[in-house]
């Protein structure tokens, strides 16, 4: 070949490479990062009644080039306390049920890894089955248990055990019994995958040392699956902060998470600018543990 | 011997009672899919006239089939992205934006629903404004919204199967002369099939369950089933949907005794050879 050929053949390589990696950038920069500078930006402008919802940032009209930018949305956020309790709600909540889901999930997270090799797949098919079907009909499923005149209180009518049904609807319990349950499954696959990975003969050399079991344990699995602990509770934690089919369905009048309040501002009050500046603060908020999922995740993902 | 019979320990018990706990309420609302009474706590005898009752619902009907579709095309194009994503990220070694690419690849894993929904109906009301597409909102941008999330899912699930294989395949076929394009299509193509397969299915099930992203993004005219599933169950409990609830956990099962009973067997055929 000559040398200008394999000059022209070389550059085509390279503008083919760069289409390759051009897709799939091109596509989330336009519909994933571009979207939130527009967020940012509607969380600024004024609320107003017209279609869309919400005023000029920038204005061309004689000759002077106007730019409003409205800070007003975020201070109505701190002027009314029903916000910040909600915020708070929400990451109260979501912190008790990512804890909860984390004492129920390592140890089965545990068995699983440690079970017969020809049970693994089944075992992790039948963990996972759940979470393919609908999350929707899940958390309904918990509406027809928990009612006033649900399963559990029929039951415990029935055997007589309580006379008036207990209040299990619409409260923070009922709230965390739905996150829990929807999101199990996504803590005990990034907990059985560390397990699963874990090195036999570690163990062993520590139970040939001497060490009893329950040291071993905290010295030696619990570190080595901190990996698996970080990714399964982000991906609880982060989710359940700003969930809303949960509380909505679940939750009472006095239960406040903050992706419900969201869901009002904009479907009910119409507020865009609000809305936006909710999401941004609930962005800012959750900055620290998105990064930190990030890193745990992309040393997978990059070599 | 039965005398020195193992104890069984805590993480076993725990496995079971959590599966208990998975498996229990999905096992009542099939049991109760099958309850002549309209309340649904009560128990008034067999009868499976609510999944009569079902067919007849020309909403339900028709949402099944918008999502359906809907799924069908944004699981396809997730996974073209996906996949090209995922080879980038695995196979190209160092290049502007790779941070970028994969913070965009992780993020949507996270991301609390309803701010990627009210982030994406911004953009689409802007370009609305800007350009004058999309003039309306609905099927064409709940595909657009879905393409976009599920593709970071299947990014995971493709790369993590490209770290695993061997890429000296691949190097052995452009070293005796396969272009890129080509070693890709003929030979890393059918090696991961099996994830890309995966992938595609965790798309599909992910878009026919989104709720909250679809009702941003979503315009008048284009329900799809779990929006009209939401404002049935938002009334309260109602029977027709229990029978849906069983016909959906029965596909799904039905799906992955089968994707089992595939992985299984070629299992068992390695093993022989």
């Amino acid at each position: 070949m000559m040398p200008s050929q394999l000059t022209a053949l070389f550059k085509r390589l390279q503008l083919g490479r760069r289409a390759v990696i051009a897709l799939p950038l091109v596509w989330l920069l336009l519909f994933f990062l571009l979207p939130f500078a527009l967020v940012l930006k509607i969380s600024l402008s004024e609320g107003v009644v017209a279609i869309p919802p919400y005023g000029p940032l920038l204005e061309y009209t004689n000759q002077t080039l106007h730019i409003f930018l409205n800070v007003g949305n975020y201070l109505f956020l701190l002027s009314d306390s029903l916000y910040a309790a909600a915020y708070w709600g929400s990451v109260k909540t979501a912190f008790i049920s990512t804890a909860a889901c984390l004492l129920i999930g390592y140890p089965m997270a545990y068995a699983m890894a440690r079970a017969p090799a020809r049970w693994q797949l089944l075992l992790l098919l039948l963990v996972m089955l759940p979470s393919w079907t609908s999350f929707l009909i899940r958390v309904y499923a918990w509406m027809g248990i928990l009612s006033n005149s649900g399963l559990i209180n029929n039951l415990l009518i029935g055997l007589g055990l309580i006379d008036t049904p207990l209040r299990m609807m619409n409260t923070q319990l009922a709230v965390v019994i739905g996150i829990v349950y929807a999101y199990l499954p996504f803590m005990v696959l990034p907990l059985y995958a560390h397990l699963t990975r874990l090195d036999n003969s570690l163990l062993e050399a520590a139970s040939d040392l001497g060490s009893r079991k329950l040291n071993t344990f905290i010295k030696v699995t619990l570190p080595l699956s901190m990996g698996g602990i970080i990714a399964g509770s982000m991906l609880v934690f982060i989710p359940a902060v700003g969930e809303f089919v949960i509380p909505e369905l679940l939750g009472g009048p006095d239960t406040l998470m903050i992706g419900k309040v969201l869901w009002e501002e904009f479907f009910l009050n119409r507020d865009w600018p609000v809305a936006s500046a909710l999401a941004m603060v609930m962005l800012l908020l959750l900055l620290i543990p998105i990064v930190w999922f990030h890193r745990y995740q992309s040393r997978g993902l990059e070599e | 011997m039965s005398g020195v019979r193992r104890r069984p320990n805590f993480s076993t018990v725990m496995l079971i009672l959590g599966l208990v706990f998975l498996y229990l309420p999905m096992a009542v609302l099939v049991v109760y899919s099958f309850n002549s009474s309209r309340l649904v706590t009560v128990w008034a005898g067999f009868s499976t006239q609510w999944y009569g009752a079902l067919f007849q619902d020309q909403q339900i009907l028709s949402a099944v089939w918008t999502s359906l579709k809907i799924a069908f095309f944004a699981a396809s194009m997730a996974v073209c992205l996906g996949t090209v994503a995922a080879f980038v990220m695995t196979r190209f070694g160092r290049f502007r934006g790779k941070t970028a690419l994969s913070s965009m690849v992780t993020a949507p894993l996270v991301m609390p629903e309803v701010i990627t929904g009210l982030s994406l109906l911004l953009l689409f009301v802007q370009m609305a404004q800007l350009t004058g597409w999309p003039a309306d909102r609905g099927v064409g941008t709940i595909w657009i919204a879905h393409t976009t999330f599920c593709s970071a899912y299947v990014a995971i699930v493709v790369a993590a199967r490209l770290r695993e294989l061997d890429s000296s395949i691949e190097e052995a076929a452009m070293d005796l002369g396969s272009p890129p394009l080509k070693t890709f299509f003929f030979i890393t193509l059918p090696i991961i099939a099996p994830a890309l397969a995966a992938g595609w299915l965790l798309a599909f099930t992910l878009s026919l369950d989104d709720l909250v992203i679809a009702s941003f993004v979503s315009g008048p005219g284009a329900n799809t089933l779990p929006m009209v599933v939401f404002s049935s169950v938002r009334m309260g409990v109602s029977p027709k949907i229990n029978a849906l609830a069983t016909l959906i956990i029965l596909t799904v099962s039905l799906v992955t005794f089968l994707a089992w009973y595939l992985m299984r067997r070629s299992e068992a055929k390695r093993q022989i050879n």
